[in-house]
């Protein structure tokens, strides 16, 4: 028995007949193609599926896309205008606040409402605010760096000028 | 040799990595999101049983299901395979035994993935269930069918360096333990994906998320009776890897044999439950420690035994086995040296490598057992070490040859940073601080299989304007080896980052590298790179120097432009002198292979352990107890590590802080532990790992030794630095609250256990009896002759 859903994503509408058994997630990645929202658990605790519903983060995992029928989402790849990156992804990559990168996109995604929240957490707060996005790369500092260093409005800058063009050319 | 420019522009500089802007944006293809028109899906039946005979396996229900493609069993794929030559005791799907739960036994393609799981449903299997083995001391016993051949015993070792008894005999003080170290997995945050394709020729592509995707293309053409030219294999960005993805899984060689027989793309995707039973984490091992010292606290003899828990396959583990041994006497100028060690088939998922592969468990049983001598001599546990450190450019007992060693200057960093000697005896109630040290290699000196060619190769290939195509078989799995190739093409050639286009893990186009594992890319890949840099430089300065009039020795390579090193205005673009070599010969190619010196002892079994180099850490750990609970936190961590010199010191930073990371998850909460045959913990709902709360402040010192094999003198940086953590916790716990927790993972149970016991320990009161092979009396080094 599909069951009809029609959501906004980053802006473009997306409709579909889908069984009541799909899960946010699967939609977002399968049928609206965006697989910069990961699936690295399958019991809800890593975020690597955190994504934006009517303004708040949500593991995308824990609900059916049915549920999501109507809403606004934003995902990891609705977050920078043109080329120009979201200051929070500038604030990871200027930090090195990510290895495999496989965990980032829900970091971000959970960082950035987080901040919505709070703009000017404390480390505690911004690890509290962390705590349901497990990453096993980096031991989680850069992380709080980058996200500190974002709210406080001024990244360390090592880039060169061969860099920030390459940043335009990949 | 020429001389490379007088300042280095891009090593050493912490720059920001190239693959970080489509990680951050969402924009990082990972195995499983790839989707390939026409593509199906395929799942595994596992087993359910721990061990048991397969009596009967029936897919005829499932081949009929709508939706169902194609249904495999282990008929379709009867050749053996396994990582290690002399361990191919794998089949992609079990064909007569089932070896733990999880063990695959039948396949399934079909049009969804619910599909496909309902017909794994409709597979019925018939089984005779057996006895299993689920310890240690069981696989001793022997009761039941063995879970391969005729014993439960997969590798035994047993070897002296000099006459270790007489040695111990002679000693001042002599002492011995017995620690155990549980089991504990990878968990990437990546679930292993591979997706498998067959062109209209025939010709198989596997996309697979593989640390080793040249060992995968070996053992499909294997596994599949295929040459390998017929078959492409390609590595995918790994979501992490630690390890746990550098071995060949079944779902790499099902998905290729659903593609070519359904003749469509398959993607295999384990759920986080399957990547904890295709494991190859870290053995479970029961340890014994003896050593001898002089008054003084110098070392006269040490024995070692290793019992290791290997699961239900070979896998790495003859390797592992091995390593448990190896790196003993690189910390330790050890001069007499016994070390026997046996490893077990048990009915557990197969273990294998996990950052520091092997050595981990003993150095817990090595820095906790040197802690509590140190107490019995008297000596500072610090000062203990500082009198037994080996030289540099020296070997081992056990015939590792070592080149730089910055251990001394590790040790005075987080000694004086931490503020040990002084704090360590006033700590407040429940806090303790603890000391330990550690070695790894930069790479294993042999590769997996025999073989005399280079471990590593790289080709430039240059175009007119100046941009240089790099094409290598290595693999980024996170730990930025794409940054790190780049950075160093780039400085030998005097260009950008950006001018560095790289293409990587791609048996079709890129050269051999082993794999990401081992911590060989930064130095075996690094020197390929540079070997293969200064290649074309040299043919770029030999035609700039005839069109400048000059020598070619008085040109550097710098900022895009190759000039006379004393009149930097005499010179031209980069891009120019390509254009001048291209005119002249045609395409600027270069190539550059690494194979490591030939390093091994002149004893069987001298394989595993030599490097070309070793890296060297050191850690202060401190902890916070709390006596009514047990619970342990770790509020601060010093950690220095001897990296030789860092290409990238923030990527270093980024290894140190995650190696520290990992270690503490493994030392405080992880384990892969069974009961009645089923993993207790098979989700990330219950294995439980450190958090962002959990992580400590991290004060982290870099040490630069500048190592004569290195590139650019740099060594490792991904494992060394987990290893000093785990048994510096232990000391820390026994600092706080007199209590030693000889038994990793360190969880609250176990402090309040041992608080509560008069022998205010926990951990095995010895090892098990078994009968180790004859020793066999190996040569000793003539430095260590007359010692």
């Amino acid at each position: 028995m599909r069951r009809r859903v029609a959501v906004t994503i980053n802006g473009a509408k997306h409709e579909h007949e889908v069984e009541p058994r799909l899960l946010l997630v699967q939609y977002i990645r399968e049928l609206a193609g965006l697989t910069g929202t990961h699936v690295g658990c399958d019991t809800s605790n890593c975020g690597a599926c955190t994504v934006e519903v009517d303004g708040h983060s949500v593991k995308s995992c824990t609900i059916f896309a049915v549920q999501a029928d109507g809403a606004e989402i934003t995902t990891i790849e609705g977050l920078a205008k043109g080329s120009t990156l979201h200051p929070l992804q500038q604030a990871f990559w200027d930090e090195h606040g990510l290895q495999c990168g496989f965990c980032t996109p829900g970091m971000i995604m959970a960082a950035k409402q987080l901040l919505e929240r709070n703009p000017n957490p404390t480390e505690r707060e911004i690890r509290v605010g962390l705590e349901g996005n497990l990453c096993r790369c980096t031991g989680y500092h850069n992380i709080v760096k980058a996200i500190r260093c974002r709210t406080q409005g001024a990244g360390r800058r090592f880039l060169t000028e061969g860099e920030v063009r390459w940043r335009f050319h990949n | 040799m020429r001389q490379p420019a007088d300042e280095l522009s891009i090593v050493g500089k912490s720059l920001i990595k190239p693959d970080a802007f489509s990680k951050v944006s969402g924009q990082t293809k990972f195995a499983d999101d790839l989707a390939l028109p026409r593509m199906i899906y395929g799942r595994i039946l596992r087993s359910p049983h721990p061990h048991a005979r397969i009596l009967r396996v029936d897919t005829s229900r499932a081949r009929a299901h709508p939706g169902v493609l194609a249904v495999l069993t282990g008929d379709d794929l009867p050749i053996k395979f396994g990582i290690l030559p002399v361990s191919q005791d794998e089949e992609a799907l079990a064909k007569e035994k089932v070896r733990y739960v999880g063990d695959p036994i039948a396949a399934v393609a079909a049009t969804d993935e619910w599909i496909a799981d309902e017909a794994l449903d409709l597979i019925d299997v018939q089984f005779q269930e057996l006895p299993p083995v689920m310890s240690i001391e069981q696989a001793i016993a022997g009761a039941g069918e063995p879970i391969h051949g005729t014993s439960n015993v997969h590798k035994t070792v047993a070897l002296e360096f000099g006459d270790t008894d007489e040695a111990l005999r002679a000693a001042a003080h002599v002492r011995e333990d017995a620690v155990f170290f549980e089991g504990s997995t990878h968990l990437p945050m990546e679930q292993h994906a591979a997706v498998a394709q067959v062109a209209a020729d025939g010709k198989l592509t596997l996309w697979t998320s593989s640390q080793t995707p040249h060992y995968v293309h070996r053992a499909l053409g294997k596994v599949l009776e295929m040459p390998m030219s017929r078959i492409r294999v390609i590595a995918t960005p790994n979501g992490g890897g630690f390890g746990g993805k550098s071995d060949i899984f079944a779902h790499e060689l099902v998905a290729a044999k659903l593609a070519l027989v359904t003749g469509r793309p398959v993607k295999i995707t384990l759920t986080r439950e399957e990547v904890f039973y295709a494991h190859r984490g870290r053995h479970p091992v029961l340890m014994k420690v003896k050593t001898g010292f002089r008054k003084d606290g110098r070392i006269t003899a040490m024995q070692f035994q290793s019992f290791l828990d290997g699961g239900g396959y070979g896998s790495y583990g003859v390797a592992s086995t091995y390593y448990t041994g190896a790196l003993q006497a690189t910390t330790y100028a050890i001069p007499r040296y016994r070390f026997e060690a046996v490893r077990f088939f048990t009915n557990k998922p197969p273990c294998g490598p996990k950052r520091g592969h092997g050595t981990p468990q003993p150095r817990f049983a090595l820095e906790t057992h040197l802690d509590k001598v140190a107490e019995e001599l008297g000596i500072d546990p610090v000062e203990l070490r500082r009198r037994n450190l080996p030289k540099p450019d020296s070997r081992t007992v056990n015939w590792l040859r070592i080149t730089s060693i910055g251990l001394e200057e590790c040790i005075n960093k987080v000694v004086e940073g931490s503020g040990f000697l002084k704090r360590r005896t006033s700590m407040p109630a429940g806090r303790g601080l603890g000391f330990a040290v550690s070695c790894y290699l930069s790479g294993a000196g042999t590769a997996i299989y025999w073989n005399e060619m280079p471990h590593s190769e790289v080709q430039l290939k240059l175009d007119r304007n100046g941009g240089v195509s790099l094409l290598c078989g290595a693999i980024d799995i996170g730990q930025g080896s794409d940054h790190i190739l780049a950075a160093i093409v780039a400085e030998v050639l005097g260009v950008s980052l950006e001018d560095i286009q790289l293409t990587t893990a791609d048996t079709d186009l890129t050269p051999i590298d082993l794999g990401s594992y081992s911590s060989r890319v930064t130095f075996m890949a690094g020197n390929a790179a540079k070997a293969a840099a200064e290649k074309v430089r040299d043919r770029l300065f030999e035609v700039a120097a005839k069109a400048l009039q000059c020598d070619p020795d008085e040109l550097i390579a710098r900022d895009h432009r190759v000039v006379r090193r004393n009149r930097p205005a005499d010179g031209m673009d980069f891009a120019q002198a390509v254009q001048l070599a291209e005119a002249q010969d045609g395409l600027v190619t270069g190539t550059g292979s690494y194979t490591p010196p030939k390093l091994a002892g002149p004893y069987k079994g001298s394989g595993v352990g030599p490097s070309p180099a070793y890296s060297y850490s050191a850690a202060v750990v401190e902890v916070d107890c709390d006596s009514r609970t047990g619970e342990v936190r770790v509020p601060e961590v010093w950690i220095a590590h001897d990296i030789g010199r860092a290409i990238n010191p923030m990527l270093v930073i980024g290894q140190v802080e995650g190696s520290v990371y990992m270690a503490l998850g493994e030392a405080l909460m992880e384990e892969q532990s069974f009961r009645l045959g089923l993993h207790k913990f098979p989700s990330l709902l219950e294995y439980k790992s450190p958090t962002a709360l959990e992580t400590p402040i991290m004060h982290t010192y870099l040490v630069e030794t500048i190592d004569r094999e290195g590139p650019f003198g740099a060594k490792e940086a991904g494992q060394g630095p987990l290893l000093p953590v785990i048994p510096a916790v232990a000391n820390a716990i026994y600092n706080a609250l007199g209590v030693r927790i000889d038994e990793v993972p360190i969880t609250p149970d176990k402090v309040l256990k041992a608080m509560n016991d008069r022998s205010k320990r926990v951990g095995p009161k010895s090892v098990p009896a078994f009968d180790f092979p004859p020793l066999i009396n190996a040569d000793v080094p003539d430095e260590w002759k007359g010692k």
